[in-house]
């Protein structure tokens, strides 16, 4: 509880200094005065509404849908090692982008969203029904490998088109570090409502989630139906994974990493885990994205770079402080 | 954390499987072994065979000892050959590797990829290529540098009064992942033209392989195998749990770090010589341990990784003749479906997962 709240009040100032660091330093006052009392005429007022304010939120969202993800990912598949890219949503984005450069000569950010979208969702699909092959459907071991293998099947394609036309290999470079520069209020629009949806259904999935942990067999026997809560799990991950890919660009690392220091906060029941996941993913992506925008002046080092360089050193801090018991 | 971080127990890991099993599974074993062996076979000499120059197969064996036509003599013996060889070599050792790690973590998606291995060596090559230009032995070497640094540096992190499977591989990701970030933020930083040659690196290649690629990847496979052979009696115990194996009386730390140096070593050198071919490490165990119905499968996994990647290559080379593309395009594009086949035809219950 102490932790959610710190988290809480860390998130709280990350956001404000996301929205008053940048290339023209606004004061906190102002940053308040411009939220509380808009006023068009003012030009820092201006910066804060069209262009700082749409990049926090936007920061918010793919933070916290990248958070919740990795959560469900990991609960999901019962594995610590499943980044919510697993499920082939990142790959499956990235193809979409490359064919929308590559056949459809798409070139803004906005066009991309839907492209991204797509392709997630069509990917993540084949892997869950590829999972679900066989005679004892979807187990966490056949998901985690069908999504590996189908995740490096479309990366074969997506290297193929890449390698072939280089002038979309200059145009993806950058969409695939993962941004939140040139972002404007449109896609946040575009992407919201299913991230707003995914996490709201993501809450919930505490308790299926801490049933699902005892295994297969125990979770039967507790009365849970576990297909369905598997499915109603990687749904929530393509509306959220597939939202925040398709605003920002894949950015790993945050899903796979966050549950973990969730979880070293505060044990394992997912109730708290998704919680505070939640509030930490996007401190750490905003936080990170507030330091690109400082230590590269006049330009900024991309959020899926910085979040990696950032949030690395501290999770393994975390993973060598704690003892780690064995099964 | 603890039981968080139980991984899911892979095919086979069932004891009561397990016990049924050992007396019927070596023929099915020894089969496989042939099996493989023999498609192996197949695809290096077609590899040989098969190009722009073709080269019929009865020449072969005298353009291998040096006789017959200058043009086919140097066509075998200085190009296909050696890439034949660097595709068998390199296959085998990321299979060997990836089953390492995977039987030392007791889970199906570690991989030296994941570990942060690979992530070092790409580090590494890239930032060679962008900012040196960088080509042939010095990248190769400068790789596995990287590589090996990375993999120091990843078991000293992970060191708090011995190493614990479970940290080394969360260090490992940490790691990685600034690697990771490192490498696409040389990709974005680099003139169009080293991008594409990184690229290329990055997806695996065995383009203009020659023996000076051969060597260093078959004297590792030839120390390292045995060794990992020797060690994989511990890892049997490993796979029972670091608490268990030591109350059974294993030296845990010294097996663990022997078996960690043997697949950081196959993974660095084979990465050092063809790049990070995608998907190699992570597939080839998955398959043959579906293919040998038992949880330990280092020679399989080799064999799997070889013939993989032998394959992989020839259809690189051909599919779009006269471009060829790199190898590491194919790998996942043959080894994906066939793990997915098996897979879904896993009718045993617990063969599925």
């Amino acid at each position: 509880m102490l932790g959610l709240l710190a988290a809480v009040a860390a998130l709280v100032l990350v956001v404000l200094a996301s929205i008053a660091v940048g290339a023209k330093p606004i004061p906190l006052p102002t940053v308040l005065d411009a939220l509380l009392h808009y006023d068009p005429t003012q030009e820092d007022h201006l910066i804060v509404h069209s262009l700082r304010l749409p990049r926090t939120v936007l920061g918010l969202l793919v933070g916290v849908a990248l958070g919740l993800a990795g959560a469900v990912m990991q609960g999901l598949t019962r594995n610590p090692l499943a980044d919510p890219g697993i499920l082939g949503v990142s790959a499956g984005a990235s193809l979409a982008v490359v064919m929308a450069i590559h056949l459809a000569g798409v070139a803004t950010l906005q066009g991309y969203v839907w492209w991204a979208f797509a392709g997630a969702a069509v990917v993540s699909v084949a892997v869950y029904a590829l999972g679900s092959l066989g005679r004892e459907g979807a187990t966490p071991v056949k998901l985690a490998l069908a999504g590996a293998a189908l995740t490096a099947f479309v990366g074969s394609i997506t290297s193929a088109i890449l390698l072939i036309d280089v002038a979309t290999l200059d145009q993806y470079r950058f969409w695939a570090v993962g941004s939140l520069a040139g972002r404007d209020g449109a896609i946040v629009e575009q992407v919201l409502p299913f991230v707003v949806v995914g996490t709201v259904v993501a809450l919930g999935l505490g308790r299926t989630l801490n049933v699902l942990a005892l295994g297969d067999d125990v979770a039967r026997g507790l009365g849970q139906r576990i297909a369905v809560g598997r499915l109603l799990g990687a749904l929530v991950v393509v509306l959220l994974v597939g939202g925040a890919t398709a605003a920002a660009g894949p950015i790993g690392f945050v899903g796979l990493a966050v549950p973990h220091m969730a979880r070293a906060l505060t044990g394992p029941d997912y109730r708290w885990v998704l919680a505070v996941s939640a509030v930490l993913a996007p401190t750490l992506l905003l936080g990170a994205d507030v330091l690109g925008r400082v230590i590269a002046r006049p330009g900024e080092v991309q959020v899926g770079l910085m979040t990696a360089a950032l949030g690395a050193p501290f999770f393994i801090a975390l993973v060598r402080r704690r003892r780690l018991a064995e099964l | 954390m603890s039981a968080l971080l139980r991984p899911v127990a892979d095919t086979g890991d069932r004891p009561a499987t397990r016990r049924r099993l050992p007396r019927g599974t070596r023929p099915r074993g020894a089969a496989v072994g042939l099996v493989l062996l023999a498609v192996g076979l197949l695809g290096f000499a077609a590899s040989i065979t098969v190009g722009d120059f073709p080269v019929p197969l009865r020449s072969v064996p005298g353009a291998v000892l040096g006789t017959g036509p200058d043009d086919v003599v140097f066509i075998v013996r200085e190009l296909r050959l050696p890439r034949a060889l660097t595709a068998v070599l390199v296959g085998a050792a990321f299979g060997v590797s990836g089953a390492i790690f995977q039987g030392l973590a007791r889970n199906p998606l570690a991989s030296p990829d994941i570990i942060g291995i690979t992530a070092g060596s790409s580090a590494a090559a890239v930032f060679l290529i962008v900012v040196a230009q960088a080509t042939g032995t010095a990248l190769a070497l400068g790789a596995l540098a990287g590589g090996l640094l990375t993999a120091v540096a990843i078991y000293l992190l992970a060191w708090r009064r011995g190493v614990a499977s479970a940290r080394l591989i969360l260090v490992g990701i940490g790691v990685s992942a600034v690697l990771s970030a490192v490498t696409s933020y040389l990709l974005t930083r680099a003139e169009i033209y080293e991008a594409q040659q990184a690229t290329v690196w990055l997806t695996g290649s065995l383009n203009a392989r020659g023996w000076d690629h051969v060597r260093p990847v078959g004297l590792a496979l030839l120390v390292l195998v045995p060794t990992a052979l020797v060690l994989t009696r511990h890892l049997r115990v490993l796979q029972l749990g670091d608490d268990t194996a030591r109350a059974l009386g294993a030296r845990v730390e010294q097996a663990r770090l022997g078996l960690v140096l043997v697949a950081v070593g196959l993974a660095s050198v084979a990465t050092a010589a063809a790049g990070p071919v995608a998907f190699v490490a992570f597939v080839s165990a998955p398959i043959a341990r579906r293919l040998v119905r038992t949880p330990l499968t280092i020679v399989p996994a080799g064999l799997v990784g070889a013939v993989l990647v032998v394959l992989a290559d020839l259809l690189a080379r051909r599919a779009v003749a006269p471009t060829e593309l790199p190898v590491g395009v194919v790998t996942g594009l043959v080894g994906a479906p066939y793990l997915i086949w098996l897979l879904a035809r896993s009718h045993r219950i617990g063969s599925g997962g």
